[in-house]
């Protein structure tokens, strides 16, 4: 093997989930899973239950009444044509989600649903669709479709990888921070250097592939988050994340 | 017509031959110099040209439907080196025609990558095409699946005479209705087996959107059973036996007799499209079988979610060493989100002896979070390839691996073992 890895990198023994449960809710699974978002929620799922804790995935779609008591919301990207299957539906949801954004629930939202969190997305032929409120952004259409891999820096996170496959150009307002800055690739416009957003404990990017095995520092902040507020705290024991390390430093060597 | 550009393009395809090289110079060289040589020699074909195109399964399909018509004693012109580029028919069209740029065949059965058939498409129209199906792949190239069934859809509408399509694919069988000349038919599966071939919508999606059943298929593929198949052509249910292996080119082998009826009409020999069918072999990298120290090894291509469950769906990892190889050049995809639209549950128990590929690493960290034993990581083709046959002596291998993967993999087999070298 040409880097090494400990033994305990290539598995992780499974643990009782004694600790207590984290509901875990997926927005629009059906309609809007386009880019491997399933990784996003195994992750979450798996690191949950190495450290002793459950996890209850629930799934919130087109017509569900949405699920009381949810610790953590986790939102996709979609086709241009998911996304106007959900619109009426997530316009009708959008007074919870943006309470629980407000009330400190961890979420994460990727690509399609990071624009649907924004306050408009102004189509390529000027149409105005409205977003969700729940971060103050705004998309604009573009003519271009930004695809790559991406590096951006983080001072919470460190570095963030992954891979963007976007048209819409996002633009951060003041009510918003960045997630970070782009080293390689696009990000959220070819304007600015940045790439997501960050409000409260929402965490917004373009970036897939997915996001959270490569970037577990981002699944434990999701995690933590949310134990802390279940249940007071977090039993944070460090997993072996060698195999994660050396994905990001492949995936850093690869071209754009 | 002046000959000049054909005999150019010959002398460009002998002379890259000789050096080894890549089979699409000649084909530049003769678009350049005469872009309407490739419409000229195949418009002139008694039976036309049947274009196959869609995500997955295209080559072995292509292979079939070749088989299906030659076996009907037709002589048909193909493009046998999986290029399917216009430039790479323009090329293998060079290596066919007389001088004077004529092709002596019946008719022409041409493999185009979904983006490539719509230019075909508008140089040569087709009589027939075949579309398969659109699964997430490539979505780095085409942006959105929605984007690539407008692909195929303006390949069906430049359709002259019958579109085949797939019954069960919802975004497939909508093209019908885009169609205004060519006339559309179709393959499908029997209920009992809808739930084995999940098309995009279902992998992630819970429940299926039901396919409009009660469209009238020509070719229905009824039951699979270990090496042998049912169908039911035209209400008549039929069986055979197939070298093919997997359950998604058994499916597609519906697709091919669909498309030799098609095109045979009513001079179609049942018994004798069976017997050709019966005698395909699965094309390179479709889980042909390779001899290894006297053990088989066999080679099967992934490159998207669909054809990745498949595969695993189709071949037991009981008994058997497993090494899976990950490449993300252009041809694979850079994209390795798809990845994680598999579930590897069923390597579970079998673990998988070795990782490799560019991205070995982003492979074995979707294995470890679906608890897959792994037994070892190594980036580099050549090397992990060595330890794994190495450490697997006596034992049936398998090798899941992405495109250039595969190219890597048979020229290092090729070393060792007979293997068909595809550049």
């Amino acid at each position: 093997m040409s880097d090494a890895l400990s033994a305990g990198a290539l598995s992780e023994p499974a643990a009782d989930p004694s600790k207590g449960s984290l509901r875990i809710l997926q927005l629009y699974p059906r309609d809007m899973n386009i880019y491997g978002d399933y990784g996003n929620v195994l992750v979450l799922k798996q690191r949950l239950a190495w450290r002793g804790y459950g996890a209850e995935i629930l799934e919130h779609n087109v017509g569900d009444s949405f699920p009381s008591d949810v610790d953590l919301v986790v939102g996709g990207g979609g086709q241009d044509s998911g996304q106007v299957v959900i619109q009426d539906d997530l316009q009708s949801v959008a007074p919870t989600l943006r309470g629980l954004a407000e009330d400190g629930t961890p979420m994460l939202v990727i690509c399609g649903m990071y624009q649907l969190f924004g306050t408009v997305f102004r189509t390529y032929d000027g149409i105005d669709i409205p977003g969700i409120n729940v971060l103050d952004l705004e998309t604009r259409g573009g003519s271009e479709r930004l695809i790559g891999n991406v590096v951006a820096t983080s001072t919470e996170f460190g570095e963030v990888h992954g891979y963007e496959n976007h048209s819409g150009q996002t633009f951060l307002g003041d009510g918003v921070s960045p997630l970070g800055t782009v080293l390689k690739g696009a990000g959220n416009n070819t304007e600015d250097q940045y790439e997501g957003a960050r409000y409260r404990n929402v965490v917004a990017s373009y970036l897939h592939g997915s996001l959270l095995p490569k970037n577990p520092a981002v699944a434990d902040f999701l995690l933590r988050t949310a134990a802390k507020r279940k249940f007071g705290s977090f039993d944070d024991d460090g997993l072996d994340d060698s195999l994660a390390e050396l994905a990001r430093k492949h995936a850093a060597e690869r071209p754009r | 017509m002046n000959p000049l550009p054909v005999l150019l393009g010959k002398i460009v395809r002998i002379a890259s031959r000789l050096r080894g090289g890549g089979s699409a110079l000649p084909g530049l060289v003769v678009e350049r110099l005469d872009p309407g040589f490739m419409g000229r020699a195949l418009s002139a074909l008694p039976h036309g040209v049947v274009v196959v195109s869609g995500t997955n399964g295209k080559t072995t399909t292509t292979k079939m439907v070749v088989e299906l018509l030659e076996g009907q004693g037709l002589s048909v012109f193909t493009n046998r080196t999986g290029s399917n580029f216009t430039r790479g028919v323009a090329a293998a069209l060079l290596g066919e025609v007389d001088w004077r740029g004529r092709l002596v065949a019946d008719v022409a059965v041409l493999e185009l990558d979904e983006a490539h058939a719509v230019h075909f498409v508008k140089l040569v129209p087709p009589k027939y095409s075949l579309l398969l199906n659109v699964l997430r792949d490539q979505l780095d190239r085409f942006g959105e699946i929605d984007a690539t069934t407008r692909l195929l859809e303006r390949i069906a509408t430049a359709t002259t005479g019958t579109v085949v399509l797939n019954r069960e694919d919802p975004r497939v069988a909508g093209i019908a209705s885009s169609l205004t000349q060519a006339r559309a038919v179709y393959f499908g599966l029997d209920e009992s087996l809808r739930s084995t071939f999940p098309n995009d919508d279902e992998l992630r999606g819970a429940e299926g959107t039901a396919p409009a059943a009660a469209l009238p298929a020509d070719v229905v593929l009824s039951a699979v059973e270990g090496d042998s198949a049912e169908f039911d052509i035209d209400g008549l249910r039929v069986s055979t036996g197939l070298r093919l292996r997997g359950v998604y080119n058994i499916f597609n082998a519906a697709a091919a007799l669909a498309a030799a009826r098609a095109v045979l009409g009513g001079a179609a020999d049942i018994d004798r499209l069976l017997r050709s069918l019966a005698a395909v072999e699965p094309a390179f990298g479709r889980g042909e079988s390779i001899l290894v120290d006297g053990r088989p090894l066999e080679l099967v291509l992934v490159k998207n979610p669909s054809g990745f469950r498949l595969g695993l769906k189709s071949f037991d990892p009981a008994g058997h060493a497993t090494m899976i190889a990950i490449n993300d050049n252009y041809a694979d995809g850079r994209d390795m989100s798809w990845l994680w639209d598999v579930d590897f549950d069923s390597l579970g128990a079998a673990g998988v002896d070795m990782v490799s590929g560019a991205r070995a690493y982003d492979m074995a960290l979707r294995l470890k979070y679906d608890a897959v034993r792994i037994g070892g990581v190594e980036p580099d083709i050549t090397a992990a390839l060595k330890a794994f046959i190495t450490g697997s002596a006596g034992q049936p291998r398998r090798i899941f691996c992405t495109y250039t993967a595969m190219l890597a993999v048979r020229r290092e087999l090729s070393k060792i073992a007979k293997v068909e070298v595809v550049s």
